[in-house]
């Protein structure tokens, strides 16, 4: 337990020491290294390489130098990532046999490990961080701390403000002077409905009850998003500072965290963080002598991705199967066991207390007319730079897929992107220009979401894209009602139908007709958006919809029944890398002759196709 | 023979004493079912019938109704995985990078659909969405670990050596 003084020494303290990870002229002769820690990088080694790290170290005994975890760095594609600072040296696709080298070169010698600078996407070598195109472009509000500070130890968050915000609200604010700071920020619920977060609170606070309670959604489901994830993987506290600051708003003293139990790392960061707020007393009963009390729970999800919908999040919460409530009542009236209730997304929290600390001004300064403030994606598919971004409101497509992304790989061409996850829409190339925020692409059809960003190339076939998208809502829709139940199904099928040849000009009508009762008649958010990638792939790529039905014909060559893969003989140079890479050895031709496909053998995996040098399959 | 029964014996008491202990950590509310039900699906890679009884007793929930929640959510199992649990992630990141055909060569070699687990009881098959490694895509699962940027010849010598222990 500790009183504020004490936060505010350790804050002192901590924050001289830990000076140089963001400021390269720092006066000392420490150096900290920095170990990518995000899921991402921890699945290519990066534990081991933080062990190699520290037992050389010790090994040469060298001081003054420390190893340390931390969350993503954003540039997932080139994990794992080890940046050094305070001369905030990046280093990218270290290995653990690596350590050894840096260690020497780098710290013992003073030198830079050339092989191992990032390189960028036209080749050039990147010293810092900050170099990077990937990074120039953005803006770190709500990822502020994220590869910055080691989330598993809360004085080095609090070194960095962390938990200021929550005294600030404590000992010199109001309740309703808090929510009208919310309020003027304009800061928008990032769980993809853009529902203004101030109001929110606003309603929840003057619903009656004595009881009330807090809700943090890291019930991340769309798949192909990690915003979420990342952030309680990387600065857990942030969000529980928020979460902590609403209960005092709304008037609640619990909160729970319903994240998905597939997340074993932010649920252990989260586990730790809640551990260690206790032990300082800035959860529990009588925060920092204010007399307010609250605390906070983790509540594991299961895999079901119709719980990040809010009402079904509390059925499951409660300890039922996770079916949607009818709405109204809506949470803030009803929610938790039938009392006031206040739902927010893990990134509309994390922004929460830079808005206090900073004020509504400033926040609302960046970005849009309506939109404000910055948005996390998840930048992923068919692109050079996949990683995480976070960018000002109002950011276009083109600059995200190109200047951050750098661009398709393999020379091939930008055909959409997908933004809002199966909920959400496709953006054709005539599109690009069109400025990120809530309204802008509900217009074209699409919608923010929760921040998933998928860039397909041209050899991404888009009725097939709908497909996948359908096969998912079909195995995720609850089954409460029935239009998203026997609808979605009923729409898979005609889509199956089109990708297996076997589809009509008259289906395409149906899948209409279908999209628009679906939209219409569901109960929940899921049941009504759940049409939308189909409608939107039929507004923008309609044509390739009537080759299906009507030629049969698959422009992308995946739709296996329509593609038939083969060699142009006229160039073909008889090299024999596909038939070396073939995995069912479908290839026949003798050494330095011109190959064939046995098309009997041929599994349409593509294998070939991009391993031939000279473009000769297709 | 006798030394099998023994074993057996403490085995089950081992296991007797996990379920006792977590009647311990958590108090009998109904809210507390999902995570119950998370750790026991943890222990044993399922959630046996024996258990559920149990689970009935201590929470005063009837069994239909767990059953009713095991069901609904994907994670739960109500049949014991295969010794190898291979998932491939489906996630639109590794689906637009192709692992669509990673799963269908793992489905044509092992005979078996998402979600069956092989008769010899060495392999299931599961379908994930995002295990977070977008950067790595496409990639699959071998029980927890990850194979990135994999390739339907990287699937089959995962598949030969596996098959080969």
């Amino acid at each position: 337990m500790k009183t504020l003084e004490e936060l505010h020494t350790i804050r002192q303290e901590k924050r001289k020491e830990l000076e140089l990870r963001i400021n390269t002229k720092a006066d000392t002769r420490e150096k900290h290294i920095l170990v990518c820690h995000g899921t991402g990088c921890t699945s290519s080694k990066s534990p081991e390489i933080l062990e190699n790290f520290k037992r050389i170290l010790k090994e040469k005994k060298i001081e003054k130098v420390r190893v340390i975890k931390t969350g993503c760095f954003g540039l997932c594609a080139k994990g794992p990532i080890v940046i050094i600072r305070p001369e905030d040296t990046f280093y990218a696709m270290v290995t653990p046999e690596d350590c050894e080298e840096i260690i020497q070169t780098h710290i013992v010698e003073g030198n830079k490990v050339e092989r191992l600078l990032c390189k960028d996407i036209d080749g050039t070598i990147v010293n810092r961080l900050e170099e990077l195109n990937f990074y120039k472009k953005q803006k770190r509000i709500a990822l502020k701390n994220c590869g910055v500070i080691n989330p598993e130890e809360i004085d080095e968050y609090i070194a960095f403000d962390g938990y200021t915000a929550l005294e600030k609200c404590l000992t010199t604010l109001t309740p309703e002077e808090v929510i009208a700071i919310i309020t003027k920020s304009g800061l928008r619920g990032r769980g993809g409905a853009g529902f203004p977060t101030g109001k929110k609170w606003e309603l929840t606070k003057a619903s009656e009850g004595k009881e009330k309670y807090v809700v943090c959604n890291a019930d991340e489901g769309d798949p192909g998003a990690f915003m979420d994830r990342s952030i309680l993987e990387g600065d857990p506290h942030s969000v529980i500072e928020a979460m902590a600051i609403a209960g005092f708003c709304i008037g609640a003293n619990k909160g729970y965290i319903y994240v998905r139990a597939e997340y074993p790392i932010a649920v252990k960061r989260l586990e730790i963080a809640i551990k260690q707020a206790r032990e300082y007393g800035i959860l529990g009963k009588n925060i920092g002598g204010t007399g307010f009390t609250f605390d906070v729970e983790i509540r594991l999800g299961a895999g079901a991705f119709v719980c990040g919908e809010e009402t079904a999040l509390l059925e499951s919460i409660e300890g039922r199967r996770g079916q949607p409530r009818v709405k109204p009542p809506y949470p803030a009236q009803s929610g938790l066991w039938g009392k006031p209730t206040l739902i927010n997304n893990v990134e509309t929290y994390s922004n929460i207390a830079q808005i206090i600390l900073k004020g509504a001004d400033w926040y609302s300064s960046i970005g849009t007319k309506n939109s404000k403030g910055t948005k996390v994606f998840a930048l992923g598919g068919n692109v050079n730079n996949i990683g995480l971004v976070e960018v000002p409101m109002g950011t276009t497509l083109r600059e995200i897929v190109y200047d951050i992304g750098g661009g398709i790989p393999n020379g091939r061409e930008f055909k959409a992107a997908q933004t809002g996850g199966p909920s959400g829409g496709c953006i054709p190339k005539e599109h690009l220009d069109t400025p990120i925020d809530y309204e802008s692409l509900k217009e074209i059809g699409s919608m923010m979401g929760s921040g998933g960003l998928i860039v397909m190339d041209d050899t991404k076939c888009m009725v097939s894209l709908a497909k996948f998208y359908l096969e998912f809502t079909v195995s995720e829709s609850c089954g409460k009602c029935t239009p998203c139940r026997i609808g979605t199904k009923r729409m898979l099928e005609i889509l199956e139908k089109l990708c297996n040849a076997e589809g009509s000009e008259l289906d395409i009508y149906k899948l209409e007709k279908l999209a628009v009762n679906i939209q219409k008649a569901s109960i929940c958010g899921l049941g009504q958006s759940a049409p939308n990638p189909v409608i939107s792939t039929l507004k923008y790529f309609r044509e390739e919809f009537r080759e299906h039905a009507t030629n049969k014909e698959c422009r992308a060559l995946e739709c296996k029944a329509m593609s038939k893969i083969t060699i142009h003989e006229e160039k073909c140079k008889g090299c024999g890398l596909c038939q070396r890479h073939c995995p069912v050895n479908a290839i026949e031709g003798e050494a330095r002759e011109k190959r064939t496909i046995n098309q009997d053998k041929c599994i349409k995996c593509g294998t070939c196709l991009t391993s031939c040098p000279f473009k000769a399959i297709g | 023979m006798n030394e099998n029964l023994n074993q057996d014996n403490c085995k089950w008491k081992q296991e007797k004493k996990f379920l006792e202990n977590l009647f311990q950590i958590y108090l009998p509310q109904k809210d507390n079912l999902i995570q119950m039900l998370n750790e026991i699906q943890e222990h044993y890679g399922y959630i046996p019938m024996e258990v559920q009884k149990e689970l009935s007793n201590f929470l005063k929930i009837p069994m239909a109704e767990i059953y009713g929640v095991i069901t609904f959510y994907s994670r739960f199992s109500l049949e014991p995985q295969g010794k190898y649990k291979i998932s491939v992630c489906l996630g639109t990141a590794c689906f637009v990078k192709g692992s669509q055909k990673i799963m269908d060569r793992l489905t044509e070699r092992l005979k078996i659909e998402p979600g069956q687990t092989t008769k010899d009881g060495l392999f299931t098959i599961d379908q994930t969405r995002c295990v977070g490694a977008c950067g790595l895509a496409p990639v699959f699962t071998v029980n927890g670990e990850v194979y990135g940027k994999a390739t339907v010849q990287k699937l089959d010598e995962v598949l030969d050596e596996l098959m080969a222990n």
